[in-house]
């Protein structure tokens, strides 16, 4: 048995999933648990086979919008050339008809699952990516990219703006979802998938997936949309503005001037702690920390006294090393002013879709709590889109959409075979009407 | 298939449901009946259920269902959103029949409702000589472990249609293995109605 030590710290490992620092997969296996009390799942899954890793794999860039055909953003400003890094896993069938687009979240890359070589750690959705999984690559060729604005290999505001020679820093354009969208897109028609089988992504993935659901409904047959909002509460709006302020009152952001020198560590740390904070709920933190203390040596009358003031230091500063705080001022800008109704009452952006939705919310998720998904649900209603809807009952707040693998692989498991399995309706322009 | 092969519970719905029609399920449950009535009338389905439990089935068995409280759940619809709404031993356990009958014949123009039969002659037995709240097999439950917030028997759902303008279009009672002809206020441990406004 553990010691109550070791399960503490297991328990920090647990959460270092969403902030994808190292983590084996063994710490997460013994410390999850699932909080569904009965027993259908474990009829369904008693003896799965056990799912098989993806092995190695690896990033690819693809570049595009090259001078003078750069993106045209939402803003009206142009932005180009444009490197998007991405990663595929599993065979694209002969038809292109089995591709799934995986949507990640704030801080989330193009790794989302298996390993990159020399490294332990898998990529942060491999719970749910890989043979005989929840996104079964042995029938699906999914794909997963980095976001427009990102820090980890897709072109951002830590990029080298080819104009100056330098990095763009504040000269970085703002940019919106339907921005980071019309990116993916660009990435689709180069790997060739006119129509993808599905969508799929938690929290700001889950906005990317709206707006693919509401832009190119044509492209697609199916979204798989979690934990997320059509758009931010001014609750989710306030906490993501005491982020950037952290940021911008570091004397080393330097009007995001400071590539050269010091990074404004202590502002992007205290961000991703404010992050951390709205990301689990109070019985999470309870049940990981509850009060217990810290001994770390006094060394002055603030210091850290309890685990979880140590658990929030080490998630901010590890975050710091792989994190550019402009791209966590320009992305959480983006999430802000993301409306995939723009601002029109939402089952109007929904209006004659065809695509079939999955939406899941969670129990004890505060951050993007279930009334926003069911916002989403009553508009998917009014357009009569085939829906399904489920609360999952789960203790974790928002890092349940991470954790709470063994529902969210059932559902989207069976969601994406019975998608598969719908013979493509007949779109009405097919239909000929004979007129007498 | 024809629907003689099925329990009387379900071959009622198979007769009364016309192929291709859009029906919305309230109270689905694990959704056996709409999963049949996709497979036998390839209506297109639409359930709602508020045990997630339940709602992991329905997903298993290929339905789209939302995992929602019937008693508020309808609202968003816009009138005559279906061919049919389907009420399957799920009337008696919302808190507000009143109100989801009232939506339920709003968002669409046809309702089928069947529930457990409070009259049923083994329930006023065990009521009047023993005086033990009934338990039969359409009402199985103890007093204390019960889904179920309303009681109510043929007569009072007859009666409650007339009071409201309610059509009664039509009906069919099933006793343990068969269907109830006479008395069925008696002698049926289910009532199943097809309901309009008039």
């Amino acid at each position: 048995m553990l010691t109550e030590g070791a399960e503490g710290r297991k328990a920090h490992e647990v959460n270092d999933m969403f902030a994808l620092d190292p983590i084996t997969k063994k710490a997460v296996n013994v410390t999850r648990r699932s909080t569904y009390p009965s027993n259908f799942l474990q009829q369904q899954h008693s003896n799965p086979e056990l799912p098989a890793s993806l092995g190695h794999v690896e990033t690819r860039s693809y570049q595009f919008a090259f001078p003078p055909n750069e993106l045209t953003l939402e803003s009206g400003e142009k932005l180009g050339p444009i490197t998007v890094a991405y990663e595929t896993y599993g065979e694209l069938n002969s038809d292109r008809s089995n591709a799934i687009l995986i949507l990640h979240a704030l801080t989330g890359d193009a790794h989302a699952a298996g390993f990159h070589k020399g490294e332990d750690k898998p990529g942060w959705w491999d719970d749910m990516i890989g043979p005989g999984k929840a996104f079964d690559t042995r029938k699906y060729f999914v794909v997963c990219s980095n976001i427009l604005g990102g820090c980890m290999g897709t072109t951002g505001p830590c990029s080298v703006n080819p104009k100056t020679g330098k990095r763009y820093g504040l000269d970085f354009p703002l940019i919106t979802i339907s921005d980071m969208v019309r990116v993916q897109k660009h990435l689709l028609d180069h790997l060739g998938i006119d129509r993808l089988l599905s969508v799929a992504g938690g929290s700001m993935g889950g906005m990317q997936a709206l707006e693919w659901l509401a832009s190119y409904p044509d492209r697609l047959k199916s979204a798989i949309i979690i934990a997320t909002a059509a758009k931010h509460s001014a609750q989710q709006i306030a906490l993501n503005e005491v982020g950037r302020q952290a940021i911008m009152a570091d004397p080393y952001w330097k009007e995001g001037n400071y590539y050269a020198g010091h990074l404004p560590a202590k502002g992007l740390a205290v961000a991703r702690m404010v992050g951390h904070i709205t990301y689990m709920s109070e019985t999470s933190m309870g049940e990981k920390f509850g009060r217990r203390l810290k001994d770390n040596g006094k060394e002055h009358k603030f210091s850290i006294d309890f685990e979880v003031q140590d658990y929030l230091h080490s998630r901010g500063n590890n975050f710091v090393k792989r994190f550019d705080a402009n791209s966590y001022l320009y992305i959480t800008k983006a999430i802000d002013s993301f409306d995939v109704s723009r601002g029109k009452p939402l089952q109007h952006a929904f209006k004659g879709i065809k695509a079939k939705a999955l939406v899941l919310a969670f129990k004890s998720d505060w951050l993007y709590p279930a009334s926003q998904s069911l916002e989403i649900v009553r508009a998917c209603k009014l357009a009569g889109i085939e829906t399904t809807y489920c609360e999952i009952d789960s203790t974790y707040g928002h890092d349940a959409f991470l954790l709470e693998i063994e529902e969210e692989s059932h559902l989207v498991k069976h969601f994406l075979q019975n998608v598969s399995s719908d013979p493509e309706e007949t779109s009405e322009s097919e239909v000929v009407v004979y007129e007498i | 298939m024809r629907s003689e092969s099925y329990p009387l519970e379900q071959r009622v719905f198979l007769d009364w449901i016309k192929p291709k029609a859009s029906v919305l399920d309230l109270g689905c449950g694990d959704g056996e009946l709409l999963a049949l009535l996709v497979r036998e009338r390839k209506i297109k389905a639409q359930g709602i259920e508020i045990d997630e439990q339940a709602i992991y089935k329905c997903v298993a068995r290929g339905l789209s269902v939302f995992h929602q409280d019937i008693d508020n759940g309808l609202s968003e619809y816009a009138d005559k959103s279906f061919d049919y709404v389907v009420l399957n031993q799920s009337f008696q356990q919302v808190k507000k029949p009143d109100i989801v009958l009232t939506e339920a014949l709003r968002v669409s123009e046809k309702v089928i409702i069947s529930f457990p039969n409070f009259a049923h002659y083994r329930a006023r037995v065990q009521l009047c000589f023993k005086g033990r709240t009934p338990i039969t097999s359409s009402l199985p439950y103890e007093w204390h472990d019960t889904p179920n917030l309303h009681f109510l028997s043929i007569l009072d759902f007859v009666q409650y249609c007339k009071n409201r303008n309610i059509t009664i279009k039509k009906s069919y009672f099933a006793g343990k293995n068969r269907s109830v002809k006479i008395f069925p206020n008696l002698f049926a441990l289910t009532g199943t109605f097809l309901i309009s406004k008039k």
